[in-house]
């Protein structure tokens, strides 16, 4: 019978062993007040240890300590719209400029003021970049955009207009001495992102801009008479035209084709410097030609910022960091050491450049660039727009195909 | 026998002795080992119920607690007591029946009901806040200031006070009263920080971060009706909100170009007379619209139909090929007189223990026109993944590859829980091969394989992986961008919903609520049916 109380003794036991626990996790609560003054930073894995270790100095100059999480770059924007829905959201984060309207319509993040001083060492068009409704929303640091590297080898001198490219490439593809002319991504689904350069020249537009350059989305431009004669003079370069631009060669095979030394020409972006230094390849950077007869090619130019949370508790020193730290040119160049981007404040740009010529290179590449559009209904253009182009260079008719991707993105944005 | 059983009413006079209950040592005082562990598992339990209240305590969710402590006390009840022997080994089940599924499909369909969207995330209120944040802009020619905070008392909740410093060096001090001249303030000359300044205590770094959401409130009003606010640690501009929110109205009034928006709580969003929306919008109940925009739509209700006409033949085809493949190999490793079986079954399983992602992407990269495995091999110039046939011929193909082996273990096993007598008896009653395969080996295999074929098909219906990884649902044509020819139900509901900019949880559910009620109900039938099936075989 003295096992009757057994089971309220079961109990008791394990209540008592939860409390000893709970009790022995004090020590661990005593260091959450201490966390209070942890900022916590997202970032893409590749650039954490660097942000970790830059950031270290502004730490120690204000007593507290900083965390820096690694998260896939593309995934931060959703995660952070869910963290910050949950309450548990970073209070700085990396982020890419084209997020701005959509991380302001979610009110995901807090407007920033630059001091004056601190916004002249910035680069204007990166600080419109990250404006939205006339508001700075994030603090730019790095720039990036695509550019043509080519095999210098093969070829010395880089080409002037698209068509010359093309007349080389042929040549060479003759000769036997590669398989193909141009390694440029499209894949089945097409990609806008590289193709703007070739549809900017021959005359595409996506949206309206204004005269202050603000991106008008009322004014869609995908099936406009400009676009589709765009996108038809590409399409002679197509799988039914000269069969330089075709959709087996996608993102996952572009560089390799380059690499292997079996085309000559690489449209590419600063994300491949490492893998090509690597190859052996003698390679050279240019920008993307445009057409003989066309304006300038326009790549896309992506620009990479610091945002602060809407709603974090450590809110002054987040401002703070992102205000009179990221815009310090000693944090950019030690970013930079990590993680080569391009800089966009002048002054560690100049420094940078000098010591590597690539850097320069690619900043002459976008010296026409745009900066991509960064209003919410910018996102919705992408696939639409893709699958057009790549029906396009398919063969198929161009105009049903850009004229239904106009329709399906004009019906997104306008509900 | 044990305690366990004593106490829950020793056995009546004349009741026989109940059997020994299964379970061993844990179900009652069978050992001190037994009743340690008892005691750590409820322990570790009261400890996941503690941990999961401090938050909602913190968040003021008191039905979240009350449902946290009526769980708990629940599993105690039934541990403890020794009367709901049954339920100790339903209750681990049910809990997480309900935590991860029956949860999940309530908040699903309370989704799909709503508007919930980028724009749509938050409540009214947070919509007003960062409308009005938002607009707080700089006034032009404004001066700016370096900035000090400080306190006329205690660093944590004193009054706030803004130490400023102009551009030519004099020192303020702003209050929410307003801006005044800081005399006798000592200022650092390279920073222009105030250093000290009497009757102020200056603030640490970590001292105003504490107070970060109060800075954010705090301007120090002046004269032109702007007021000052910090920017960080040590600057303060001069700006206004150019957008105030009026609760009379319910409507926000730009004050720069006097156009008001007016609260449209059907559409959670301020629309202007023009019809021009404010960007932060609300979320809001919008009853079965969701449902209605694919059912009633006529190009997404014909997107709909004709994806769910191929999720339908996609699923049916590959739980039939894989069957078909799975049971002829079985069938031949079944073959007594074959040697190295085991070798053989090592090879046919290797796809099932490879990565599946990985193989699905290997899938696609030999589908490739130019580069690709199979035109490189056969010497084709098939665009397997920009034609509709080829594509989804493609899909079917790589998931009968991945999906056979699993079909081949179970048929194995099955094949050998089937005595060979059976087979042997029709062969001397004069049945042929196919004969004694056709009606005696299927249908006693049938019984075992009904349920995992059902389940194949349930789970090939929804295989996201296979569709996304290998032709993210394309090819598309130039009609309809939205809906490709190898999409299924849940690529097109992920691309609807997730892929663009705009994230559509609200519409994206309601799509997901459809699913579930068709896969429900072909699952259902299917099972129904099955059980007739094995009534029949006995």
């Amino acid at each position: 019978m003295r096992f009757r109380s057994a089971p309220a003794a079961t109990g008791i036991a394990a209540i008592v062993l939860m409390a000893t626990a709970c009790g022995g996790g004090g020590g661990d609560e005593g260091g959450e007040t201490a966390a209070e003054d942890t900022l916590v930073i997202w970032s893409d894995p590749e650039r954490a240890d660097a942000i970790q270790g830059a950031a270290e100095e502004f730490a120690e100059a204000n007593g507290i300590t900083v965390d820096v999480q690694g998260l896939a770059f593309d995934d931060i924007q959703g995660d952070l719209l869910n963290a910050h829905q949950a309450g548990n959201a970073p209070d700085v984060f990396i982020g890419a400029h084209d997020w701005t309207g959509n991380l302001v319509r979610n009110g995901a993040v807090q407007p920033v003021e630059l001091p004056e001083d601190r916004a002249a060492g910035v680069e204007e068009t990166a600080l419109e970049a990250l404006s939205f409704d006339g508001r700075l929303f994030g603090v730019p640091y790095s720039q990036e955009n695509i550019f043509l590297m080519r095999n210098t080898e093969l070829v010395p001198d880089a080409p002037e207009t698209f068509e010359e490219l093309v007349e080389i490439g042929t040549e060479l593809k003759e000769e036997g001495e590669t398989s193909e002319v141009l390694a440029m991504a499209v894949g089945q689904e097409g990609e806008p992102f590289r193709m703007n350069a070739l549809f900017t020249s021959a005359g595409g537009y996506l949206f309206g801009q204004d005269d202050t350059g603000t991106w008008d989305p009322s004014d869609l431009g995908v099936g406009s008479d400009e676009s589709i004669a765009a996108m038809e003079k590409i399409a002679e370069y197509g799988e039914a035209g000269e069969g330089v631009l075709r959709r087996s060669i996608d993102t996952e095979n572009d560089a390799v084709l380059f690499y292997e030394e079996d085309a000559p020409f690489f449209i590419a972006g600063p994300w491949n410097i490492g893998d090509a230094n690597e190859s052996g390849v003698d390679y050279g950077i240019s920008p993307i030609p445009g057409f003989e007869e066309g304006g300038p090619a326009s790549p896309y130019i992506g620009y990479h910022a610091f945002f602060v949370t809407e709603g974090s508790s450590n809110s002054a020193l987040a401002q703070e960091f992102v205000t009179n730290y990221v815009t310090d040119p000693d944090f950019i160049l030690s970013l930079y050491e990590a993680d080569p981007r391009t800089p966009v404040q002048t002054e560690a740009l100049e420094s940078v450049s000098a010591d590597d010529p690539n850097i320069a290179a690619i900043a002459e590449a976008g010296a026409d660039g745009m900066p991509m559009p960064s209003i919410p209904e910018m996102g919705e253009t992408w696939e639409p727009l893709g699958q057009a182009q790549a029906q396009a260079l398919a063969g198929e008719d161009v105009r049903e195909a850009m004229e239904a991707a106009h329709n399906t993105i004009a019906e997104q944005i306008g509900g | 026998m044990t305690v366990d059983t004593d106490s829950a009413g020793a056995p009546r006079k004349g009741a026989p002795a109940r059997p020994p209950l299964p379970g061993g040592r844990f179900t009652g005082d069978g050992s001190i080992g037994g009743r340690l562990l008892k005691i750590a598992l409820l322990g570790l339990f009261t400890a996941l119920g503690v941990w999961a209240v401090l938050p909602l305590y913190v968040a003021g969710n008191w039905w979240g607690i009350g449902l946290v402590v009526a769980v708990v006390a629940l599993v105690y009840w039934v541990y403890l007591s020794g009367r709901t022997v049954p339920a100790k080994y339903l209750l681990p089940g049910v809990l997480f029946l309900t935590a991860f599924q029956i949860l999940p499909v309530l908040y699903t369909m309370s989704t799909s009901v709503t508007n919930l969207s980028d724009g749509h995330r938050g409540d009214k209120e947070q919509a007003i806040a960062a409308i009005e944040a938002f607009s707080v802009t700089r006034d032009p020619d404004s001066p700016e200031y370096v900035l000090t905070v400080a306190t006329t008392g205690d660093p944590a909740t004193g009054e706030l006070a803004f130490l400023l410093t102009d551009g030519r060096g004099n020192a303020h001090v702003g209050t929410d009263e307003g801006l005044h001249d800081l005399p006798r303030a000592e200022i650092d000359p390279s920073s222009g920080k105030v250093t000290e300044a009497f009757g102020y205590t200056i603030l640490t770094p970590t001292e105003v971060n504490a107070r970060s959401d109060e800075l954010q409130e705090f301007a120090v009003p002046t004269d032109s009706g702007a007021g000052i606010r910090s920017s960080g640690l040590s600057s303060a501009f001069e700006g206004s909100a150019t957008r105030v929110y009026d609760e009379d109205c319910d409507c926000v009034t730009d004050t720069e170009s006097g156009v008001v928006y007016h609260a449209d709580d059907e559409r959670g969003a301020f629309y202007s007379e023009e019809g021009q929306r404010l960007a932060q919008g609300w979320q809001v109940g919008v009853g079965l619209d969701n449902f209605g925009r694919f059912l009633l739509n006529p190009t997404f209700a014909s997107s709909f139909f004709s994806i769910l006409l191929w999720n339908i033949a996609f699923a049916a085809s590959v739980t039939f090929l894989v069957f078909v493949v799975g049971l002829a190999v079985a069938l031949t490793l079944h073959v007594p007189r074959l040697r190295g079986k085991t070798f053989y079954r090592i090879l046919v399983v290797l796809p099932y223990a490879m990565s599946s992602l990985a193989m699905y992407l290997l899938w696609r990269d030999m589908f490739n026109t130019d580069f690709g495995l199979f035109n490189r091999m056969l010497g084709l110039q098939v665009d397997w993944l920009g034609d509709a046939w080829s594509a989804r011929t493609a899909v079917i193909l790589a998931n009968v590859w991945l999906g056979y082996p699993y079909m081949f273990l179970v048929a194995t096993g099955a094949l050998q829980a089937i005595p060979r007598e059976l087979g042997q008896a029709a062969q001397i009653d004069g049945a042929g091969p196919w004969q004694a395969f056709r009606h005696v080996t299927l249908p006693l295999l049938m019984v075992a394989m009904t349920p995992i074929l059902i389940a194949t098909f349930a789970f090939n219906f929804n295989n996201f992986n296979a569709v996304w990884l290998i032709s993210r649902g394309g090819p598309f044509s130039p009609e309809n961008p939205t809906a490709g020819a190898t999409d299924l139900l849940i690529t097109y509901t992920y691309r609807l919903a997730f892929n663009e900019a705009t994230a559509q949880y609200g519409y994206a559910a309601a799509l997901s609520v459809m699913i579930f009620l068709i896969v429900s109900v072909i699952s259902v039938v299917s099972l129904s049916r099955s059980k007739a099936l094995q009534e029949v075989d006995r």
